[in-house]
C-alpha cells in the first residue's frame, strides 16, 4: 500500500507537492490536486454558486476581489454567499451595496444589486422589499455608512421591523477614506483625526449599535458576532445563515453585526489583526445575541405568500378601474379626470425635456403635460431639475407619456426639446432624438444649432404671448404648440390639467387662450412663412 | 510512507493566482498542513500552499480565506475508504470510485 502512494506521489510530481518538506520545491506551487487518483475526493468547501465566475471590474485579476489580504469583508462575501446558496434564493435575493470599502458588492454577488448612497441602503431596501414581497433583500453595510451617516435609517428601518437583512460589518474606523475615527472607534483608538487616541471626552463613546436596536420593540433578531478566531468565524456563518432565514420565513428585521478586521488601517498583519478582534476589540463589542423574538413571531402574509410560489412575481397591482370600488368610493364621488382615457393604435412614447430659466414655468409647463397625461389614463413621468435660485437660474423638468410602464423618470434623448432660452438650447440640442422636434423661444434659431435631422418651431414665444396679455403665459403659448404637434393627448384632458393646477380663473383663461394661440402658430407655420418642417411626430 | 497509512480524510486545492498571502489559512489550520510559498505568484504575493499531506477535509481554512475561490477544500467519499484501500493493497490500478 505504502508503494502506491509512492508511485501515485511520483506520478504526481510537478504538479504537487506531496510531503511538507518538498513544498519548497518548484513543483509544489501549482493548485493542488488529489495526491492519489485512485480516491474519490469530492468538493466540500468551494467558490459558492452566488459569486460570479469572473469580477469584471478591471482587465485582469479577474477572479480577484478588490479587498486587501486579510480583509473581513472577504471572509463575510463568503458566509453571506453560502447562506444565499443554501437558502436556494439566488434568483430573488437583491443585495444593496453601501458607499465604503464594500461598494463593489454588484461585482461579486450574482444576484440583484443595487447601490445606496451613504447610509441609505435601509431605506432602499425597505422599498424594494415592499414593492417586491418575494425578494429577499440583503442591507450590507459597514460601520462608517450604517453607525454615521446612516444611523437615522438604520434606526428606523428596525423600528419599523421591515423584514430585511443587515449585514453590519464593524471595523471601527473609516477604512476606505483612509483611516478617520468613525462612531464605533474604541476609546484610545488612533486614527488619522483622533491621532492620540479616541477621547470620550471630545469624541464620546463608541456606539453600541446591536445594544442600541435591541432596545426596540420590533427587531426580531440581532446578534453580534466576530471573525477573531476559528470558533468565531464559524459563529458567524451560523449566525448570518440565520438573519437570512429569519426573511424568508417572513419574521421581521434581522440585523447581524460583525466585528471585523481591517489590517490595512489598523497597520497590522493579516494574523494579528484577526487577534486583535479577538483580544481587544471584543472587549468594547461583547458578542452575542442581543434579541431573539424568532419563537414568538408569526411570519408575515405576504412572506408566506412568497414561500408558497418562490421565485414568483407578487401578485400584480389592481387596475386603475378597481381602485375606487377597493376603497369603497362611490361612482358619484368619484373626482373628474380618467374620463378620457386615449385609446391609441400604436404605442406612445413621449419624451420631453423643457428648459429655460427659472420663472418662465418651465415646471408648470411639464406638470400640465403630464398631468394631462394622467388625465388621458397613461403612464406618466415628470422630474424637475432646477438650481438654489428661485428665479433666473436654469431649470428643466423631464416629461415622459407613455403607453407603457415607464422604466426611468429620465429623458436622455427627448423626442421633443422645448427651450426657452438659448443657453437651454445649445445645452440640449444635440441630445434630440432623429426625427424629433425642437420648440425654441427666440426670434432666430441659432444656425450653429440647426441640425439636418430634427424639425425645428421657432419663434418669439415670448413676445406673442406679450401680446395675448401676458409675457408669463409664454410656456403656455409653447405647450399649445408642442400639444398639436404630437397630437396624442385629447383637449378635455388638457383642460382638466389645467383646471387642477392653477387655481386662479383668470389665468386659466389666459392659459386657455394661449394654448389656442400655440396651436395656431403651428398649423399657421405649416403654412410657410415659418422656420418648420412639418411632419408628425413619431409616437 | 513507509507504514501503511490511511488515506487523508481531505484535500486541498489553493489557486495560487487568487490568494493574497495573508495567511490566516496558515494560522487557522488545525492539523497545520499549510504553509507559506517561498516563490512569488503571478502578481507578486507570497501564497499559502498546501503540504499534500494531513487534510482533515474540516473546511475551516476555507471558511476564514477572504478570497470566494482561492481555497477548495475535498472530502474523500465516505464509501471510498474501505474500497481504496482494498484497491490499494491488491496493488493494481484502481478504478476510480465514482465508477464503482
Amino acid at each position: 500500500m505504502s508503494s502506491e502512494h509512492v508511485t501515485s506521489a511520483e506520478s504526481y510530481q510537478g504538479t504537487t507537492p506531496v510531503v511538507p518538506n518538498e513544498a519548497e520545491k518548484p513543483a509544489g506551487f501549482s493548485p493542488s490536486e488529489s495526491a492519489d487518483p485512485t480516491l474519490d475526493y469530492t468538493v466540500a468547501h468551494g467558490r459558492a454558486k452566488a459569486f460570479y465566475e469572473h469580477y469584471e471590474r478591471k482587465d485582469e485579476l479577474q477572479h480577484q476581489t478588490h479587498y486587501c489580504p486579510g480583509c473581513g469583508h472577504g471572509t463575510v462575501h463568503k458566509m453571506l454567499a453560502r447562506a444565499i446558496d443554501d437558502l436556494g434564493v439566488q434568483d430573488r435575493t437583491i443585495l444593496v451595496g453601501p458607499v465604503g470599502c464594500s461598494v463593489f458588492t454588484y461585482y461579486y454577488f450574482d444576484v440583484g444589486n443595487v447601490q445606496a448612497a451613504h447610509g441609505r441602503a435601509p431605506a432602499v431596501a425597505t422599498a424594494m422589499k415592499r414593492s417586491r414581497p418575494n425578494s429577499i433583500v440583503i442591507s450590507y453595510q459597514g460601520d462608517g455608512d450604517l453607525s454615521a451617516i446612516g444611523s437615522a435609517e438604520i434606526l428606523h428601518a428596525a423600528n419599523r421591523g421591515e423584514n430585511i437583512t443587515v449585514i453590519f460589518v464593524n471595523n471601527a474606523i473609516y477604512s476606505m477614506t483612509g483611516g478617520q475615527c468613525a462612531p464605533t472607534t474604541l476609546l484610545g483608538q488612533k486614527s488619522t483625526t483622533t491621532p492620540d487616541g479616541r477621547s470620550a471626552a471630545t469624541e464620546g463613546y463608541p456606539l453600541h449599535v446591536s445594544e442600541l436596536l435591541s432596545t426596540l420593540e420590533a427587531p426580531v433578531y440581532i446578534e453580534r458576532v466576530a471573525l477573531g478566531d476559528n470558533k468565531q468565524v464559524a459563529q458567524a456563518s451560523r449566525a448570518i445563515k440565520r438573519a437570512l432565514e429569519n426573511q424568508v420565513r417572513g419574521l421581521g428585521f434581522s440585523l447581524i453585526e460583525v466585528l471585523s478586521p481591517c489590517p490595512t488601517i489598523w497597520k497590522m498583519t493579516p494574523v494579528d489583526a484577526q487577534r486583535w478582534v479577538h483580544d481587544v476589540m471584543e472587549k468594547t463589542f461583547p458578542l452575542g445575541v442581543f434579541c431573539d423574538r424568532t419563537k414568538e413571531r408569526t411570519p408575515q402574509p405576504h412572506a408566506l405568500e412568497s414561500s408558497a410560489a418562490p421565485g414568483t412575481l407578487p401578485k400584480a397591482a389592481p387596475t386603475l378601474a378597481d381602485i375606487p370600488g377597493i376603497l369603497g368610493v362611490a361612482e358619484e364621488n368619484l373626482p373628474e379626470g380618467n374620463a378620457h382615457a386615449v385609446v391609441s393604435e400604436h404605442d406612445i412614447d413621449l419624451q420631453v425635456r423643457i428648459a429655460g430659466f427659472g420663472g418662465q414655468g418651465v415646471l408648470l409647463l411639464g406638470e400640465v403635460l403630464a398631468e394631462a397625461g394622467l388625465d388621458a389614463g397613461l403612464e406618466v413621468s415628470w422630474l424637475p431639475s432646477y438650481g438654489p435660485e428661485m428665479r433666473s437660474g436654469t431649470s428643466n423638468c423631464c416629461v415622459r407619456i407613455e403607453s407603457e410602464t415607464i422604466d426611468s423618470p429620465l429623458v436622455n434623448s427627448p423626442n421633443v426639446l422645448v427651450a426657452m432660452n438659448e443657453p437651454s438650447l445649445r445645452k440640449f440640442d444635440k441630445s434630440v432624438r432623429p426625427g424629433g422636434w425642437v420648440i425654441y423661444n427666440g426670434d432666430e434659431f441659432p444656425a450653429n444649432c440647426a441640425r439636418d435631422d430634427v424639425h425645428v418651431l421657432a419663434l418669439p414665444f415670448t413676445h406673442l404671448a406679450d401680446e395675448l396679455g401676458d409675457t408669463r403665459a409664454s410656456n403656455m403659448v409653447m405647450l399649445g404648440a408642442l400639444l398639436e404637434i404630437t397630437g396624442v393627448l385629447p383637449q378635455a384632458s388638457i383642460d382638466a390639467a389645467l383646471r387642477r393646477l392653477v387655481k386662479n380663473p383668470r389665468w386659466v383663461e389666459l392659459d386657455e387662450r394661449a394654448m389656442a394661440r400655440g396651436r395656431e402658430l403651428y398649423k399657421e407655420s405649416l403654412l410657410g412663412g415659418v422656420k418648420c418642417v412639418p411632419m408628425a411626430i413619431q409616437t | 510512507m513507509t507504514d501503511a497509512k490511511k488515506p487523508d480524510r481531505g484535500q486541498l486545492r489553493i489557486d495560487v493566482d487568487e490568494c493574497k498571502g495573508c495567511g490566516l489559512c496558515i494560522e487557522a489550520c488545525p492539523p497545520k498542513v499549510i504553509s507559506m510559498s517561498e516563490r512569488l505568484n503571478h502578481y507578486g504575493y507570497r501564497t499559502a500552499i498546501y503540504g499534500g499531506a494531513g487534510c482533515t477535509g474540516c473546511g475551516i481554512c476555507f471558511m476564514i480565506c477572504p478570497e470566494p475561490g482561492a481555497i477548495t477544500v475535498l472530502r474523500l467519499a465516505s464509501k471510498c475508504v474501505g474500497l481504496a484501500a482494498e484497491a490499494n493493497a491488491a496493488g493494481q490500478e484502481a478504478a476510480s470510485c465514482a465508477s464503482n
